[in-house]
């Protein structure tokens, strides 16, 4: 702002200044029924391209599997869209209205971005119940969660997302005492208590066995339609099952989209054997 | 009844409180006993056991950002020594005129300098309640300015911690310096009275002890609230996975600062009480040292347990006490040994071992 504007701006008494407004995030507007926009998204580290022009677009409702080799920026591209990394040039758009890439970690959480990470992460010195607590999306500030108490209808919640998830019995149990899979049961299960629009699944079944794998696939499907899913996995049975005949599944190779299209279209694409198969 | 749900299920919290309560009774009632009967407890060991829990409720604030937030401070000994100061000024304008220059208002210091007047900062600091004010606004605010800048940085661990050792010996060489008006490195001494009470008085030094076991359990059960909260919860949770508490929204920054602050604002009523029971406050009280001494007394107690960090700061103090009158050449090695023979065999410290004895039976 140049010095002679922001002189009026304090000479004029009806100036209100941009600091006086409240900061209030725009309300979600899935209009165009597309609920996440990237738009010639690049990064690099060190001058190693994580990701190059990419350009996805998932819709809402949909349940979408992201598929690429080791290195091909899937995490990186969670990491834009959900604040942790920012891109060096290119657009993230949550809706019409809600511009990711001004917004830090909490503010993309409390939009409606969950993110289940590769390795499962959950609170191991709490119960499995607390973790479940501290991700309701309710209370956020410091001094509304000092004082905070359960309701009634929080509680009921909390059972029911402990049905799904199928931990009654553990309820009590330090979440650090869980198996593997039920750790990454404990996460999807934090996700759902976020109420999240957008869900973003890092290699949900990464060390589950065959019948866990059934329950997530299943878990997951379910939950598309309501929220929109974006499944990053390696697991080719997996994303087989998830993707089944008419869902969309992505490639991404060296930052950048390969191939789109239903998973039989993806298999017998020559560019993605090419990456998949090496010539 | 709503303190009752604070200690409900903490043990050590319960038996910590009523031997706070037993003291608070009984060693007054000791202490007024003659001199020669086989119970009685001398006015020094009084001053004494009063500074101890001073220490206690030290090591209990750094238990609550170091156990449950996971936030290594190696500097909560310049929080200690704040507090420590402005009651140290509010003590030094108390001496009036019975100072060794006979100065109505300048401390001694002030005069040897050939200063004519208190410097701005010294003002008011003759009432009390204003100096009560200071001592939890003092370092409750250098906290807030230095956990603002750093945890919104995201400054954390190793380095975390060394900025915390680069705040406190700042500290310290700012106030050896003369011109800063805090008595340079002879600090602030010879203390008369407090609120009127001679500190030589027996029924004072008794009146200090009682006021430090009141706020040792007034400390602890403010931190009890907290860690029993949901904020507690989200402390734990941001110790443990803090990326995973910041993409459920959690503003781990505002967490840190609001805790950090309120363990600062405890640290400072400890050095605020510690000072009129020994007498002294002077810059050694900003030495690093000092700060990792505390850790110590905080692991040797047993972290995130708030009352043992109580435990192993009586314990490493009484036994500081008892080498340095009997054996002082051996105490550093002692320290030493016991931090080994702790970190060794009983990795959750003295606490560890009361809840091995809970858990089994």
């Amino acid at each position: 702002m140049s010095q002679a504007r922001l002189l009026d701006e304090i000479k004029d008494k009806n100036h209100v200044f941009s600091f006086m407004h409240t900061q209030q995030a725009p309300t979600l507007n899935v209009s165009k029924n597309v609920l996440l926009y990237l738009e010639g998204l690049s990064v690099s580290f060190d001058g190693f391209k994580a990701i190059n022009n990419l350009n996805l677009y998932i819709n809402d409702g949909e349940l979408r599997c992201i598929i690429g080799p080791n290195g091909a920026g899937k995490t990186t591209m969670m990491d834009i869209i959900t604040g942790k990394t920012k891109p060096d040039t290119g657009s993230a758009w949550f809706g019409q209205t809600i511009n990711l890439l001004e917004m830090d970690e909490p503010a993309i959480a409390q939009a409606g971005i969950g993110r289940k990470f590769q390795k499962p992460t959950v609170f191991e010195f709490l119960s499995v119940r607390d973790n479940l607590l501290l991700s309701m999306p309710e209370e956020r500030k410091v001094f509304s969660i000092l004082t905070a108490r359960l309701t009634g209808e929080q509680s009921d919640r909390i059972d029911e997302v402990l049905e799904i998830i199928g931990l009654k019995e553990q309820t009590l149990l330090q979440a650090g005492s869980l198996s593997h899979g039920q750790k990454q049961w404990l996460e999807i299960g934090m996700l759902l208590m976020q109420r999240p629009r957008l869900l973003l699944v890092d290699e949900p079944v990464a060390g589950m066995t065959h019948q866990e794998m059934d329950r997530t696939a299943e878990l997951l499907i379910s939950l598309s339609g309501k929220h929109s899913v974006v499944v990053v996995e390696h697991d080719m049975d997996f994303v087989r099952h998830l993707a089944g005949k008419d869902r969309t599944v992505t490639v991404l190779h060296q930052g950048s989209v390969l191939a789109e299209g239903s998973m039989d279209q993806v298999q017998n694409n020559r560019k993605v054997i090419e990456v998949y198969l090496g010539e | 009844m709503m303190l009752w749900n604070l200690i409900k299920e903490d043990r050590g919290g319960q038996i910590l409180l009523l031997l706070l309560a037993i003291a608070i009774i009984a060693v007054p009632m000791l202490n007024a006993l003659p001199p020669d009967h086989a119970l009685h407890i001398p006015t020094y060991t009084v001053a004494l056991l009063g500074k101890y829990l001073t220490l206690a409720l030290l090591a209990l604030s750094v238990d609550l950002v170091w156990g449950y937030l996971g936030i290594l401070t190696l500097g909560h000994g310049a929080f200690f020594a704040l507090g420590g100061y402005v009651m140290g000024m509010y003590l030094m304008r108390q001496i009036g005129e019975r100072g060794v220059y006979g100065h109505p208002e300048l401390p001694d210091f002030m005069v040897f300098l050939n200063w004519d007047s208190l410097p701005w900062y010294w003002t008011g600091l003759d009432q009390f309640w204003f100096a009560a004010i200071l001592i939890i606004l003092v370092p409750g605010l250098l906290a807030f300015i230095f956990g603002a800048l750093a945890f919104r940085s995201r400054v954390s661990g190793v380095y975390l911690s060394i900025i915390t050792q680069a705040l406190t010996f700042a500290l310290m060489l700012a106030f050896f310096r003369n011109e800063m008006g805090f008595g340079g490195n002879n600090g602030l001494t010879d203390f008369k009275d407090i609120l009127g009470f001679s500190l030589q008085a027996r029924e004072t030094k008794v009146g200090l002890f009682v006021a430090s076991a009141v706020a040792l359990a007034l400390g602890y059960l403010i931190s009890r609230a907290v860690i029993q909260s949901r904020l507690g919860k989200v402390c734990v949770a941001v110790r443990d996975a803090e990326s995973r508490a910041r993409f459920l929204g959690y503003r781990v920054e505002n967490v840190k600062l609001w805790v950090f602050t309120l363990s600062a604002m405890i640290a400072g009523v400890a050095g605020a009480l510690y000072v009129p029971q020994v007498g002294i406050i002077n810059p050694n009280e900003f030495s690093p040292l000092n700060s990792i001494e505390i850790v110590v007394w905080v692991a040797v107690g047993g972290r995130a347990t708030l009352y043992g960090a109580v435990a192993g700061a009586l314990f490493i103090n009484y036994a500081k006490t008892w080498f340095t009158t009997e054996l002082p050449d051996v105490w550093l090695f002692a320290l030493g040994a016991i931090f080994v023979l702790v970190t060794l065999f009983l990795p959750k410290g003295i606490a560890g071992l009361f809840r091995r004895k809970e858990a089994s039976a």
